[in-house]
């Protein structure tokens, strides 16, 4: 037992040389993490802010200046105010403008006519037709804001109707990030669980060491538990560094307990790292093991988990492809640690599932690996 | 009780496709030092992978103290060590920490550890290397470090896979002294190795060809029925490329080799009378007795031998003769960082000449030689071939050139057929047909045409590399180890294509590892550590180590003591 024990940690503590010494371990578990977090933090935000909207007046009433001020007041709009409509056009289809409104000569005529419908003139850019119904939208609001105004001004209350008041919990300001960071924080963890340990694991193949290793007294379960501890403190470091960055870069909420988050990571590093060592089983080339771990392991994290596209507007199949994606669980634990708190009843079930295709991973590869090269 | 007991076993892999060991049996007695020689690809690994229990047999059991490589794997890898091809070593470990890992794996106590470690250290002469990264040590000192992981706990037996494969003649010399001294430890020692002579020191080789044992024995009885029956032809006067082509298509003769200014013959059984004058040497010629080897001996089980003589001879077109140099190489030298590949080499190659690149892996051969093909821009120097500068006509030179690079570069998941027509294309061949089929007929490669290049067999790899690079007719081929791996017959096969080749007025620029083959050409450029040691016939080189010490000194030795006089000079 004493042997044993000695032999997992010299094999330990070569690949913590390994680790430090080999900069595509580094760049994976420390750099990617950063590059990420500070792409989906910064970079990408899936919210419409800011559309470039270029604006033509050709009336001069106060109506038409006071629907002006509500578009340059909404909050969504940068207004480039222009006569030039050649010129606007153009922009437009130069993707410099997401839209062009246009309030003509006889708008304030229209507006005195009830009879006679549509003044304003909104185009905006089909080629991106999510852009296009925002700015659809956001011009819908910011002439009903002028009618609104309106009808203050002239005196006569506004009607009072049903006034429904959207408020979003958990997320107030509807802030993209504040999901994108904990569902990046998953994919970086399966990277290094499940590309770097099967890349590894194919490094030895490829340069010999596996063989001068499975003839010393070691069993080969020894060598999967000695890669697994490895990897799994390397998994659970970047997880705190990218946590850290989350709260402290990004400012996002954390409102679960982090003696939760510990557990929920735990489980799923050992889910990736099976898909790791399974993987390294079948493909002795790090080629073709980091194609495999990509297919199997980064996509589907990336795209089937739920971190940018809903899981619940996919297509059935698609949704129960999406149950033995160990990513989704990990996201979906993720999102409700930072942004809810320690949910219990929904944590449980994703440990639970995660645990559970942990197990199924771990008892293949058990009965796959022999010490042999066949 | 023997040691190891191997019976009956056979191996196939790709679903029982690739037969790579053919019903083996052999024991090996405790304290025996095995040979097992063979080409590349005869089932070497396979059979060590097997014994180390690392490979399960499909059909047949060895044993090892007993044990059972299949039931019984946990206790095998308790006595025996295991040193695979390159080594097994971990490259971003210092070598301290490689041992170390060997060690906690082999159970060491760390009381015994730090005693093992010095004396290991020794043995090895790694003393001062201990912080060195595993990856930046020269081939040698692997080599050292990967013996010395195996040997931290005494195993009972030592299997050693191609433990001299890209390490020079001086550490490969400190090697064998090595394993002689595990020897006195009782330690059975199994090592495979490409090259023959080396399979002469062992108590017994083991000789494989194509899956099976052609031979398992004390070495000294595969060559005594070959004495008196290896000569030199010496004093040629005469052509020697004709001598040779005679004498390989002579029946009385079973293998014929140049050796320097001189020709070796083995000759037929029972050929008592043999007749010299009909190769045509010359009137001062004569026959000299000498020792037979083990390639002699290779050539003799083998027994099948079709004599015939390359079909190139009659298909190549004599080049116009000239006296001025094809291949002129002035000052070379190729600088990478801080690390000088080539230094200031300088040689040229005339017509009808080979011209050979002898050094261990590492020495700056390949660097040279890709400056000389234009593949490689030189830090300083030119290099021109035929007239031609590769800096400055890099296309019109290479038209002259035929290039055969090493592992021989063919598109592999293409047939034969179409790698043919693909370098016929390149080289704008004119009547792309007809010389295709010539390549096919001369190199007899009709039933292996429509393979991808992947699948063929290497000799028929080597043959179709070799059609490709000289299909366009070049007046300089240049060969990048050409000869790596390929089984002594099909090597002969090869240098008569040369031959025919070079008689035609060719120059041939080859580089090679193996010493032997270097005997072939007509002048060697000795080369180490980049720098050019010397340049002269085989003969000469040999001639200018010969001393008390080494009476008939090879050209391995002539390396050797040459690399060490230089290293003097330079010393003081």
């Amino acid at each position: 037992m004493k042997k044993k024990i000695n032999r997992i940690k010299a094999l330990i503590r070569k690949e913590f040389f390994q680790i430090i010494r080999d900069p595509s371990s580094i760049l994976i578990a420390g750099i990617f993490p950063l590059i990420l977090l500070v792409i989906y933090g910064y970079g990408i935000s899936l919210d419409m802010n800011n559309l470039k909207i270029g604006l033509i007046i050709e009336d001069t009433s106060d109506d038409a200046i006071s629907l002006k001020r509500s578009f340059i007041n909404s909050r969504f709009f940068h207004i480039y105010e222009s006569n030039d409509e050649k010129k606007l056009v153009e922009d437009l289809i130069a993707f410099k403008l997401h839209g062009i409104v246009k309030i003509p000569f006889y708008f304030s005529y229209y507006m005195q006519r009830p009879d006679l419908k549509g003044p304003v003139f909104v185009a905006s850019d089909g080629s991106s037709p999510n852009t296009a119904s925002f700015v659809q939208n956001y011009s819908l609001g910011a002439w009903q804001n002028f009618l609104a105004q309106k009808m203050v001004s002239s005196g006569s209350p506004p009607i009072p109707n049903v006034e429904a008041a959207p408020r979003f919990w958990y997320n107030e300001e509807l802030n993209s990030r504040y999901f994108l960071v904990p569902g990046s924080i998953a994919i970086i963890m399966t990277l290094i669980g499940t590309l770097l340990t099967a890349l590894v694991v194919a490094r030895e193949w490829e340069r010999g060491t596996i063989e001068s290793i499975m003839t010393t007294p070691i069993t080969i379960k020894e060598f999967l538990i000695a890669k697994m501890i490895s990897y799994f403190c390397l998994g659970l470091g970047s997880m705190i560094f990218s946590t850290a960055l989350a709260i402290l870069m990004f400012g996002l909420p954390f409102r679960g307990s982090f003696f939760v988050l510990s557990i929920v990571s735990s489980v799923f590093l050992i889910v990736a790292l099976g898909v790791g060592l399974l993987i390294s089983t079948l493909s002795k080339n790090q080629f073709i093991a980091s194609q495999i771990s990509i297919v199997s392991g980064f996509l589907p994290a990336f795209m089937l988990s739920g971190f940018i596209f809903e899981i619940s507007s996919m297509p059935v199949l698609i949704r129960a492809i999406t149950t033995i994606i160990p990513a989704k669980y990990m996201v979906s634990a993720l999102q409700t640690l930072f942004l809810v708190g320690t949910v219990k009843r929904l944590i449980l079930v994703n440990v639970s599932v995660m645990l559970a295709l942990a197990f199924i991973l771990f008892v293949i590869i058990f009965l796959k690996s022999r010490k042999r090269l066949d | 009780m023997p040691l190891v007991e191997i019976k009956n076993v056979t191996k196939t892999f790709g679903k029982g496709k690739i037969v790579a060991l053919n019903n083996i049996s052999c024991e090996f007695l405790s304290g025996e030092l095995i040979a097992i020689a063979g080409p590349d690809g005869t089932g070497k690994t396979t059979l060590m992978r097997t014994m180390a229990a690392l490979l399960k047999p499909d059909s047949g059991a060895i044993s090892i103290d007993g044990n059972d490589t299949i039931k019984d794997s946990q206790s095998i890898h308790k006595i025996i060590s295991y040193m695979p091809q390159k080594f097994g070593l971990y490259e971003d470990l210092t070598v301290l920490q490689n041992l170390n890992l060997y060690a906690d794996l082999q159970g060491l106590n760390s009381e015994d550890k730090k005693s093992v470690f010095d004396s290991l250290l020794d043995f090895t002469d790694l003393k001062n290397f201990q912080k060195r990264l595993a990856g930046k040590l020269s081939g040698g000192m692997k080599q050292k470090l990967g013996l010395a992981c195996t040997l931290l706990r005494k195993p009972k037996l030592l299997i050693l896979d191609e433990p001299t494969v890209g390490v020079d003649p001086i550490s490969r010399r400190e090697l064998w002294k090595m394993i002689y001294a595990l020897k006195k430890d009782n330690i059975t020692v199994v090592f495979s190795t490409a090259y023959l002579d080396e399979a002469e020191k062992a108590d017994k080789t083991m000789l494989i060809h194509e899956s099976s044992i052609l031979y398992f024995g004390k070495p000294s009885n595969l060559l005594s029925p070959l004495e008196n029956r290896v000569f030199l032809i010496k004093n040629i006067t005469t052509n020697r490329r004709e001598v040779l082509k005679n004498a390989s298509k002579d029946p009385d003769i079973i293998d014929t080799v140049v050796q320097g200014n001189a020709i070796r013959v083995v000759l037929q059984k029972n050929e008592n009378s043999f007749n010299l004058k009909k190769l045509c040497p010359g009137d001062d010629s004569k026959l000299e007795k000498v020792k037979p080897r083990f390639e002699d001996a290779f050539f003799d089980v083998m027994q099948s031998k079709d004599k015939k003589v390359s079909p190139l001879e009659e298909l190549l077109h004599p080049f116009e003769k000239s006296e001025a140099a094809l291949v002129e190489a002035k000052n070379l030298t190729k600088q990478f960082d801080h690390f000088t590949a080539a230094d200031d080499i300088t040689f040229s190659v005339k017509g009808g000449e080979v011209f050979g690149l002898l050094g261990p892996n590492g020495a700056g051969k390949s660097t040279t030689f890709k400056m000389l093909c234009g593949l490689l821009k030189p830090t300083k120097g030119t290099a021109d071939v035929a007239n031609y500068s590769l800096l400055n006509a890099p296309s019109l030179a290479r038209r002259k050139i035929g290039y055969m690079a090493q592992k021989f570069s063919l598109y592999e998941n293409m047939t034969a057929y179409q790698n043919l027509r693909f370098f016929s294309g390149i080289y704008s061949v004119k009547n792309q047909k007809e010389a295709i089929d010539k390549m096919i007929e001369v190199f007899s490669l009709h039933d292996y045409v429509n393979i991808n290049a992947a699948k063929l067999p290497l000799g028929f790899k080597q043959r179709l590399a070799l059609a490709c690079a000289i299909m366009h007719q070049p007046r300089v081929i240049f060969l990048d180890e050409p000869t790596s791996g390929v089984d002594p017959s099909t090597r002969r096969e090869f240098w008569g294509h040369i031959n025919a080749m070079v008689e035609k007025g060719a120059s041939i620029v080859i580089t090679t590892h193996f010493m032997d083959e270097a005997e072939y050409c007509d002048r060697i450029a000795l080369i180490n550590k980049g720098k050019l040691i010397r340049i002269d016939t085989p003969d000469n080189l040999k001639a200018a180590v010969k001393s008390d010490a080494i009476p008939f000194p090879s050209l391995e030795d002539a390396f050797i003591e040459l690399s060490k006089q230089e290293n003097e000079e330079k010393n003081k």
